[in-house]
């Protein structure tokens, strides 16, 4: 079942500023600043949809705190964190 | 659902930071791409991580995170610009399990607050200072600071900075690392996701040396600033590496974190009979006078070099005599001979909040300014004394005034100088928080044991303005008293 799931970045628009951070730091290149804005006037990070490998470089690098959040299925190998 | 999946998000921080305001409460006050986002999320981590919030005290900067307190949740702290070391140190001493993490930029520590925090890292005081490099003056807008880098443009050194004018990039780690105390010394970057990785483990090792009360730890961050560097956030990451590495090289100048010993900080006691032995100085004090009701607030004021500080002393002396609490609180003016001068006296049976007087139950004035500037003061009911050569002078009603020949009776003593013990005298023979006169008397003899001419000559004095104030009726109040 956990096989199927893969991690995810959730990015909250509101809060983006469009540094641009996150996207330079992504080694799969699968984030992207968006053609729209958001209501505060950025063209918002966004997630191509698939390709996330769960390292956590763009939400580390993010100045933003509560911008983006990582999702990661749990593995049968506990030990193995992301923050090791 | 949470045993399947693990989100990685921030932590140790509030959950919204409504410094901003507006439409985002849950987004920075700091610009796109700044570092301090960054960092502040790896030390709310860290604080998280190693269970130190509730023994955490953020001592927030001058700079663009002097709003600190707004972020972290834990002890806060806003500290005046440079001084966050001088208040770690104090709380850290007075709370030896408290964890001081003093967050500083290159302007509030590298310049005005050099000094502080080389002391402090020579003392190697129990803090983790974490030091927020970014080449400018970030809060005020991108003026030249100690750190920026040679020929960097600022908009105070718009045609680059010149050590010719302004000297040199100030390289704090390397200035710690001259002293033995430090535990721990290390620059970082927070240019890109790699470095970011490193530093965040600067920020936890710095933070569990706190936690394990091993000393002073210091880090220094290369920080992106892309507002004033006139550019985004890939250019910044470039100066940063490309520019800003090559004066500040990334290093650990230091890491005794494994060897250092865990120091044990006495526990300091505040408790009132602790503060009761510590400040008085006998079991006198503890005791009451019977006769003083509250307190009295006494001014006495002149020119300098008329005694009047000395009167005030002897004032105090005899009510501690008589067994009341006093405090004595001189007022200088500026530097110079025959300036005013004044004094304040509070005469109390307990504790004395403050020995400030502004207003006043009795005054005392040896001459004419000192009574015009101060008689407003004097509450109704009060007292004055002043020198009788003052002449002719309208009072309220309201106060019960006196004109003391006081230099006619020191010189009549041929003592010209002892007009303020003359006046002693008058208020003790009137009567001053029902101190005996003859307290007044071995006080005004104690004042001059080391020269025996003055003393005989001073206690004449003051006998003399006793015996004018007991064959002189006074001007009687309202109240008859």
């Amino acid at each position: 079942m956990s096989a199927l799931r893969l991690p995810y970045p959730e990015i909250c628009e509101l809060e983006c500023k469009a540094c641009g951070r996150c996207v330079a730091a992504c080694p799969k290149g699968v984030l992207r600043l968006s053609e729209g804005f958001n209501p505060r006037g950025y063209h918002y990070a966004e997630y191509g949809g698939e390709g996330c490998i769960g390292c956590g470089r763009c939400f580390y690098t993010c100045p933003e705190p509560y911008t983006l959040r990582i999702h990661l299925p749990a593995r049968d190998k506990a030990a193995k964190k992301a923050e090791a | 659902m949470a045993d399947t999946e693990r989100i990685l998000e921030a932590r140790g921080l509030y959950a919204t930071f409504p410094r901003k305001g507006g439409s985002a409460p849950r987004a920075t006050h700091y610009c796109a791409g700044c570092g301090h986002g960054i960092l502040h999320k790896l030390i709310g981590e860290a604080l998280a991580d190693l269970g130190l919030q509730d023994r955490a005290v953020f001592i927030s900067p001058v700079g663009c995170t002097v709003f600190g307190y707004y972020y972290f949740d834990c002890g806060n702290i806003q500290a005046a610009h440079g001084r966050a070391p001088a208040v770690g140190t104090g709380m850290r001493r007075v709370l030896p399990h408290a964890v001081i993490v003093c967050y500083q930029g290159d302007g509030d520590l590298a310049s005005i607050g050099m000094n502080q925090t080389f002391q402090a890292a020579n003392r190697g005081e129990g803090m983790a200072v974490l030091f927020v490099n970014n080449a400018v003056y970030g809060m005020t807008g991108g003026q030249m600071a100690p750190t920026s880098l040679l020929g960097q443009r600022t908009v105070t050194s718009p045609r680059g900075r010149d050590p010719a004018n302004d000297g040199y990039p100030v390289h704090a780690c390397e200035i710690i690392n001259q002293l033995q105390a430090p535990v721990y010394i290390e620059r970082c970057s927070l240019a890109d996701a790699a470095r970011v990785q490193k530093a965040r483990q600067a920020v936890r090792k710095a933070l569990r040396i706190q936690a394990e009360n091993k000393g002073y730890a210091f880090v220094e961050f290369l920080s992106p600033c892309p507002t004033n560097m006139r550019s985004d956030s890939a250019a910044t990451t470039a100066f940063l590496i490309e520019e800003m590495e090559k004066e500040f090289p990334l290093a650990c100048f230091r890491d005794r974190s494994r060897e250092a010993v865990p120091r044990t900080s006495p526990q300091p006691c505040f408790d009132r009979a602790a503060l009761d032995a510590l400040f008085s100085e006998g079991a006198a004090a503890a005791t009451p006078a019977p006769t003083a009701r509250g307190v009295l607030r006494v001014k006495v004021a002149g020119f300098g070099g008329q005694g009047v500080l000395s009167l005030g002393l002897m004032l105090a002396r005899a009510a501690t005599q008589a067994g009341c609490t006093a405090t004595w609180f001189p007022s200088y003016g500026p530097e110079q001979r025959g300036g005013t001068a004044n004094c304040s006296v509070v005469i109390a049976d307990g504790p004395i909040g403050s020995p400030v007087v502004s207003t006043t139950d009795v005054l005392l004035a040896l001459n004419r300014p000192s009574l015009e500037r101060f008689v407003g003061d004097v509450v109704p009911g009060g007292k004055v004394f002043y020198d009788a050569t003052v002449g002719d002078v309208t009072l309220p009603d309201s106060l019960e005034a006196t004109a003391v020949p006081a230099f006619e009776l020191a010189t009549a003593c041929s003592a010209a100088k002892a007009a303020n013990t003359a006046m002693l005298g008058a208020v003790a023979a009137c009567g001053l928080a029902g101190i005996p006169r003859d307290t007044f008397r071995a006080v005004v003899g104690h004042s001059f044991a080391g020269k025996p001419a003055v003393q005989v000559l001073n206690q004449r004095v003051f006998d003399a303005a006793c015996d004018w104030i007991d064959t002189h009726p006074r001007r009687q109040d309202a109240a008859g008293r």
